[in-house]
């Protein structure tokens, strides 16, 4: 009887149709995500779910440490809850890789627990399927939480978000993914050497750091979408290590939506999986650039971009990871207020990479209380620009640069992009002149009907706003 | 073994569903939806209960307590943050004037 409690099968009806309610759940959980008016259901729709999952699991019979159970669960509310919310909106990527990693975690350190409890206990239970599963759940596991907070160091910007990369990298890399896959194998067909699986531990924990170092920061939204695959999917080989088809089915939708989510991205990059993972994009084009020779820009004061804002009528502003940075989300919110009521018509144009986190800057640009109807995807807007008086942008580089349409030897060659040189006015707003995070110069910048705004994003929007408020009324 | 394939279809079919579900939700929200995913698949914070409840020697205690620790953190902040992002997000009022 002992043996069979974990199965499926064998669990207490109540449980069972509690883990059935949340699985359906679950599934329209995302279903009312589809839409924002039904959005806030879906999630409610989650929460009643897993509070189903959670009171179905307490009322096992094999429950018996309450004590422990309700002192982790309030430790993990009480750093979950100010995580939830105090944290800007900037840094929703950071918190989303964090929470990968934490993922990542629990999935190994439960693959862990159940491989020595059954070992010791119950060694029969360690078929060839349990034991191969274990093995892929403890390695995609572990290598998720090292990976995801590797992610979260080069977000936080705690370690270089440049790719670090040194000679024969990938070799020594799918070695290591090689020995670890070896040593999982061996596992499966004897889970007794069990000195095998401490190392199996340690190369997942460290094939997951020298996944990312190489990773730049530019690729984020495509690292992150693929940890999020990989943390649904080890959730999913949890399931059936332990035969828990809730599991497998939350797993397995975290899982698609991850992978969606990372082929939507590499899609809007025009690179392959291996390209992300491999190729250390912005690393090797760096150097080409300081090549290049100095040419002329033109660029423009507060006051004058604001006048040409005002007498336009229509503006397109094309926001990136730049305004998250300078935090000018709100500036530009109050800009668009201004133009707004003074009968320009403004919208936005938004990259599916654009930030560090696929569809940050929608978030970013809501929490700023824009409209979400004036936000438009990329595939929209650009039939709009030929017709638009002034595309504005607001820390965005490489998915502006006409390069990508035209210059074959470019390292972003064929990548879409918002087509703002077609406007009939670009106005850029920078720090500097430097190259973006793929490393290269972008030739918008000496066009000659583009005025570069240098200055810090936050500053320079006010300054327009303060201009544009105070001249007419 | 017949437990296996029954897990099989149903991890089959969840991808599937997984994918149809996921292509509708519109890119405005993929943040959201992301953050949504994550606190969903915290339910392993199922398999970490059970591990810590039954509490059969220190090492599995002390694994399953990391692990209900880290799919908790998930599970509350990924519902409440998801909830603050999609508060957010509002139609244009209709306040138009020349």
């Amino acid at each position: 009887m002992g043996e069979n409690a974990m199965h499926g099968s064998a669990l207490p009806l109540f449980t069972q149709v509690a883990y059935l309610v949340a699985a359906g759940l679950f599934i329209l959980s995302l279903k009312w995500l589809s839409a924002p008016t039904t959005a806030r259901r879906g999630v409610i729709a989650g929460e009643v779910g897993m509070v189903l999952a959670i009171v179905g699991t307490l009322l096992l019979p094999q429950i018996k440490a309450f004590h422990w159970i309700i002192l982790t669960m309030l430790i993990g509310s009480a750093i979950g809850i100010p995580i939830a919310l105090l944290m800007p909106m900037t840094a929703v990527p950071q918190r989303t890789a964090l929470s990968h990693s934490f993922g990542g975690l629990a999935v190994g350190a439960v693959g862990t627990a159940k491989y020595y409890l059954w070992l010791s206990q119950e060694p029969e239970r360690l078929s060839y399927f349990t034991m191969g599963v274990l093995s892929f759940e403890v390695l995609l596991g572990f290598l998720t939480f090292t990976g995801s907070l590797m992610a979260f160091g080069k977000l936080q910007e705690l370690i270089p978000t440049r790719p670090i990369v040194y000679k024969g990298q990938n070799v020594i890399n799918l070695g290591l993914l090689a020995v670890a896959i070896g040593a999982g194998v061996w596992l499966t067909l004897d889970p007794s050497k069990s000195a095998l699986f401490p190392l199996l531990i340690a190369l997942s924990l460290l094939f997951g750091v020298l996944l990312i170092i190489p990773i730049g920061g530019a690729d984020m939204p495509t690292v992150i979408s693929l940890l999020n695959s990989y943390a649904g999917l080890s959730a999913a080989a949890m399931g059936f290590v332990l035969d828990n088809k809730l599991l497998i089915i939350a797993g397995a939708l975290d899982g698609s939506s991850g992978f969606i989510l990372s082929i939507i991205m590499c899609r809007a990059m025009n690179r392959s999986f291996t390209n992300v993972l491999f190729g250390a994009f912005g690393q090797v084009s760096a150097k080409a650039l300081e090549a290049g020779e100095k040419r002329s820009v033109r660029s423009a004061m507060p006051e004058e971009a604001a006048q040409i804002l005002e007498t336009a009528q229509s503006v397109v502003i094309v926001p990136g990871y730049g305004m998250a940075v300078a935090q000018a989300q709100h500036k530009v919110r109050e800009l668009y207020d201004a133009l707004t009521r003074r009968g320009v018509d403004v919208k936005f144009a938004i990259h599916p990479v654009a930030g560090r986190m696929p569809g940050h800057m929608n978030v970013l640009l809501a929490e700023a209380d824009i409209p979400y109807d004036r936000l438009y995807e990329m595939e929209d807007i650009n039939s709009e620009l030929a017709q638009t008086d002034v595309a504005l942008i607001i820390g965005a580089n490489d998915v502006t640069n006409p390069a990508a349409r035209h210059d074959k030897s470019s390292p972003i060659y064929g990548m879409p992009i918002i087509d703002v040189d077609r406007a009939r006015t670009v106005m850029v707003i920078k720090r500097s002149l430097g190259a973006g995070f793929a490393g290269i110069d972008n030739e918008l910048y000496f066009m000659d009907k583009t005025l570069m705004l240098f200055g810090d994003a936050k500053a320079y929007v006010s300054e327009m706003v303060k201009e544009l408020t105070s001249g007419g009324h | 073994m017949s437990f296996v394939m029954q897990n099989l279809y149903v991890f089959v079919l969840a991808t599937f569903l997984g994918f149809e579900v996921i292509r509708r939700v519109s890119p405005l929200l993929h943040t959201p939806l992301m953050s949504l995913t994550n606190a969903i698949s915290a339910i392993s914070l199922v398999g970490s209960l059970v591990i810590l409840g039954e509490q059969k020697d220190t090492l599995s205690t002390v694994l399953g307590a990391l692990a209900v620790t880290a799919s908790t953190i998930n599970v509350v902040s990924g519902f409440l943050i998801t909830d603050r992002m999609l508060r957010m997000f509002k139609k244009r009022e209709p306040k138009r004037d020349g």
